[in-house]
């Protein structure tokens, strides 16, 4: 029996073959950092469904095996089969019971595979993947890279964050659809890029306490409240420690609507905005 | 990345929005969000939506910002001549016609829904609903804006006849706070403005005021809170 893939041409538009084309339900930006300890990454609760906040209680930091903290942005189908295929990645690691477990580079090596071979295959995982971990302070440099076709020009991207640490260092690096970014001290994605990282660059500085990193990593997700249609108020911020990893309970920020000119700022300049 | 999120900055000035006109007993209350984007990012997170045509009429502007706020502009520039002309206030049937001529006659160029509300001496209280291709339409309450898809079934249940001004307003803050939770085009806080025979009256209720609704949490400062706060006292055993 032939198989109906071999039959078709790459780009065949009639073949049953599932692909990604566009996102239905994405989750919007993830923000991480480098502090003293570790890693911190933090990333509201929202599940969008185009412009309705359809879902708002979506886990988007998850951690993977004992080393190692994932954070996804956009279609979170695609994540949840991500984290499947990890799931079975630590079982088979876990089984050999060799005292050994995979650190985040190895995590990272094989979501790059898995992604890669997908983008091959014109049918690509559309997310950006935060990787971050620790393993005996051990040095970890890793991105997941991906291209995605587009037929239009459409939809978020899922960022994703490789962290980890780096000779004692704490690396972070952010890959997207397009290819690898940077490795910085500090990522994001999706609008996290415009507006968190500016305060970042400005705030951000070597051997934060966890509560400075907090504090900075709120600072962000409150500007990401105001300004991204697709932010919701609730998120968790998660770190990662040799220790391991602690992802906080959702919580919501308070905002302030309190400036003077909210009030009537039509006064003087009749149906303007 | 950057291409989607740049051609974002380009995309014209929306007001995702969630517009509300309400009659009650006695005048209207209009109400609406505060959020103007352009693509997925708020470029306004305090507009002010409800816009004074007369003394005694409001327009709730949805859509393009830019189409609305000229439409609004050029009524309010012809029922200031006509108020002169007449002698008297301008009924809020008027002012919604003309608004209708505008947005009927340039019905290709135009992409912008408007609720007109207002009060005279010889209706009353009047909620005049013209969407999109210049259809007008009096009715008892109107809802509009992308925000209005999720106040359907709400207004079907929660809406009467004769409510009075306590009540017609906290439906219309409710109203709006339920279309902000869902959304993403709507947010901010919620302004209202009330037209009776006693004038006008404008509120504004920040987003902390408004009730929590469904997987919403009570708001703090910081998580660094949360991990300090006591723990549970002890059982008194």
């Amino acid at each position: 029996m032939e198989s109906n893939q071999a039959k078709n041409s790459l780009l065949s538009s009639h073949d049953n073959i599932q692909r990604t084309q566009y996102p239905y339900v994405t989750g919007t930006s993830v923000v991480a950092l480098k502090y003293k300890d570790g890693i911190l990454m933090a990333s509201d609760m929202g599940g969008s469904y185009g412009s309705t906040l359809r879902y708002k209680s979506v886990e988007r930091l998850k951690p993977i095996g004992k080393h190692s903290l994932l954070g996804a942005s956009g279609e979170l189908s695609d994540f949840q089969e991500i984290l499947r295929y990890l799931d079975e990645l630590i079982l088979y690691d876990n089984m050999w019971d060799d005292g050994n477990s995979l650190g985040p580079k190895e995590v990272h090596n094989y979501l790059t595979r898995v992604m890669y071979n997908r983008r091959n295959k014109f049918d690509p995982l559309w997310n950006t993947l935060v990787l971050g971990g620790v393993k005996n302070g051990q040095k970890y440099l890793g991105m997941v890279s991906h291209c995605y076709i587009f037929m239009q020009v459409s939809g978020n991207e899922l960022y994703a964050f490789l962290v980890g640490f780096d000779n004692d260092t704490v690396v972070t690096v952010q890959v997207s659809m397009i290819g690898v970014n940077f490795e910085d001290d500090h990522v994001a994605t999706g609008f996290g890029n415009h507006l968190a990282r500016p305060i970042l660059r400005d705030e951000w500085h070597e051997n934060l306490s966890y509560e400075e990193g907090v504090k900075l990593l709120e600072k962000c997700m409150l500007v990401l409240l105001y300004r991204d249609r697709s932010a919701v108020n609730k998120l968790q911020i998660a770190k990662i420690t040799e220790e391991g990893v602690t992802i906080s309970q959702p919580y919501s920020l308070k905002t302030f609507w309190g400036f003077s000119a909210f009030q009537n700022p039509t006064v003087g300049a009749e149906g303007s905005w | 990345m950057d291409l989607n999120i740049m051609g974002d900055l380009n995309a014209p000035h929306s007001m995702g929005t969630t517009i509300i006109g309400v009659t009650y007993n006695g005048g209207v209350v209009l109400g609406a969000d505060s959020r103007t984007s352009t693509g997925m990012y708020v470029a306004n997170r305090a507009s002010d939506k409800i816009t004074e045509l007369t003394d005694n009429v409001y327009v709730c502007r949805s859509g393009s910002a830019a189409d609305s706020q000229i439409i609004s502009d050029y009524v309010r520039y012809f029922l200031h001549q006509h108020t002169i002309q007449l002698g008297q206030p301008a009924t809020v049937k008027v002012a919604a016609n003309l608004v209708r001529l505008l947005a009927y006659n340039n019905k290709n160029m135009l992409q912008t829904g408007l609720i007109v509300g207002g009060w005279d001496k010889y209706e009353g209280g009047k909620i005049y609903g013209v969407p999109l291709g210049g259809t007008i339409i009096e009715q008892p309450f109107a809802i509009g804006g992308s925000g209005s898809s999720y106040l359907y079934g709400f207004f079907d249940q929660a809406w009467k006849e004769g409510m009075t001004k306590e009540e017609a307003e906290q439906l219309v803050v409710k109203a709006v706070s339920l279309a902000i939770a869902r959304d993403g085009a709507s947010g901010g806080v919620v302004r209202t403005v009330t037209i009776n025979s006693e004038g006008v009256s404008r509120k504004f209720y920040p987003g902390d005021t408004l009730p929590l609704w469904h997987e919403e949490l009570e708001a703090h400062n910081s998580l660094l809170d949360l991990l300090n706060a006591p723990g549970p006292e002890p059982m008194n055993i």
